[in-house]
């Protein structure tokens, strides 16, 4: 009967979706004549927080709006720890840097996380990291030890943006659900392929990669490693042998290709969750619809103001749910 | 001894018992899941009340046929008034006439609420497609309805037979 649990929340969800954007007010968007007109017509689309020109807001209050409706709907909200893990490493990542700056840089932490982004901050600045939770704890320890041993702020990201895909694998894995665990799987490989092709392009070394990568189901690290170690091309022709050979042309055309490329194949794995009335499959799509438009809207006025054409908008806007 | 005299009507009792019991059950299953998807549309969509309302009912009917096979049971075997006096022979007859429409009944009801809430979700999403969202529920009730026709012509068979 585990399928009957989120009857109310998925036909509430049902509902919302009638409210997300679709591909043709995106295309409204790209082709408006300025980042102003676009903020205009999202507020006569209903997204009305902050003020008149302030985007930033206005996004944040969007993104704060899912997950307030989520937690409205959903009782154990640990099961969507998933989708809040990148977060809390984050909120980590910076009191961590803040820390060491000795400086104070409240609007670099997001707000929705597993933990309070607050908590973090004074857990790290008064050397309390016992308050976090284990996995957190110790991936907090290491970097913290690394970043004030060796100076190296990227040793330390890479310390945390480990352990975050560590916990979201874990996290899609524990929770018993075939969507999350494929999500937790996607995210983890997507990451893998991505810092293969930094690491190939920068000429980083083995150990790097050793530490960067983390172990997944579809990928085969040690191959992984070795093509990362020769060249870009090395990893396009891996990525052709393994499971996601569909990967490696967008690969080759260039990284915000690739980058929009795993976005749209979230969005199309996750699009059958639009003809599921049970189970929690439909509220993780929900999250991940949503936030793939907010991105979308948040590139389209980056865009607009920086006075990009049309059709390089156009390559760069996600596809989406609805 | 006095069990065994009366045998035959405690088989046909249990029959009915079972197919009002079963059927029942099943039904507020499938009226309990559904309201719970019908009562997520009306919070987001008032106007979609009456449609959806529709749609949680249908898998009720189930409990109401198995209402039914239980009355006529229990009006043959003289429950109800007249003589219960009937055969161990008989009563295990009226109690095999029950059961499809208990078992039935049962599944049907589930699947119907299944139907249904999905059925609900379309319409949150296409509110003019009612009509053909009433269609997929309505589906599953052929299978109560004949249910419901094979174990009240065995009832009033078994009334005819002299055994």
């Amino acid at each position: 009967m585990a399928e009957n649990q989120y009857l109310y929340a998925v036909a509430r969800i049902r509902c919302r979706e009638q409210r997300l954007l679709n591909a043709s007010f995106l295309e409204q968007l790209v082709t408006a004549p300025s980042a102003e007109a676009c903020l205009r017509m999202l507020r006569e689309k209903g997204w009305d927080g902050g003020a008149p020109e302030d985007s930033d807001a206005m996004l944040a209050e969007e993104q704060k709006r899912t997950w307030d409706l989520i937690r409205e709907l959903v009782k154990d909200m640990s099961i969507l720890d998933v989708f809040l893990y990148a977060n809390d490493y984050h909120n980590l990542k910076a009191a961590i840097k803040e820390c060491k700056s000795q400086n104070a840089f409240a609007h670099i932490y997001l707000n929705q996380g597993t933990i309070p982004a607050e908590q973090i901050r004074q857990a790290v600045q008064e050397n309390r990291l016992d308050s976090l939770p284990k996995g957190m704890r110790e991936a907090a320890e290491e970097a913290r030890k690394a970043l004030l041993h060796t100076g190296d702020g990227q040793l330390c990201d890479i310390i945390l943006d480990r352990a975050a895909l560590e916990a979201v694998r874990q996290a899609g894995e524990e929770s018993g659900n075939e969507f999350l665990k494929l999500y937790g799987e996607l995210t983890v490989a997507a990451a893998d392929i991505k810092i293969a092709v930094r690491a190939a392009r920068t000429g980083k070394n083995k150990a790097f990669l050793e530490n960067a990568l983390m172990e997944c189901e579809t990928l085969n690290l040690g191959a992984l490693t070795r093509a990362a170690l020769d060249s870009e091309e090395a990893v396009a022709s891996y990525l052709e042998r393994s499971d996601y050979k569909d990967w490696a042309p967008e690969l080759r055309k260039s990284p915000s290709a690739f980058e929009r490329w795993c976005d749209n194949l979230l969005i199309r794995r996750i699009r059958p969750q639009l003809r599921n009335p049970f189970g929690i499959g439909p509220l993780a799509a929900y999250i991940l619809a949503r936030d793939s438009e907010i991105k979308s809207v948040r590139i389209i006025l980056a865009a607009k103001r920086n006075g990009l054409p049309e059709d390089a908008i156009r390559e760069r806007v996600r596809e989406t749910y609805v | 001894m006095i069990i065994l005299e009366n045998l035959g009507v405690a088989l046909a009792l249990l029959g009915a018992v079972l197919a009002a019991l079963w059927a029942g059950i099943g039904s507020s299953i499938g009226v309990g899941i559904a309201g719970e998807a019908a009562a997520g549309v009306v919070t987001e969509d008032p106007a979609q009340f009456s449609k959806v309302l529709l749609l949680q009912l249908l898998p009720g009917t189930q409990g109401i046929y198995g209402l039914l096979i239980g009355f006529v049971t229990l009006t043959q075997i003289g429950v109800m008034g007249g003589s219960a006096d009937i055969s161990v022979i008989k009563g295990a007859l009226y109690l095999a006439a029950c059961l499809p429409m208990a078992f039935v009944g049962y599944k049907s009801a589930i699947s119907q609420g299944k139907a249904s809430v999905a059925s609900i979700g379309l319409v949150a999403k296409r509110p003019d497609q009612f009509g053909k969202a009433m269609i997929f529920p309505a589906m599953v009730e052929t299978y109560a309805i004949l249910a419901l026709l094979i174990s009240i012509l065995a009832i009033f068979g078994i009334g005819g037979l002299a055994i």
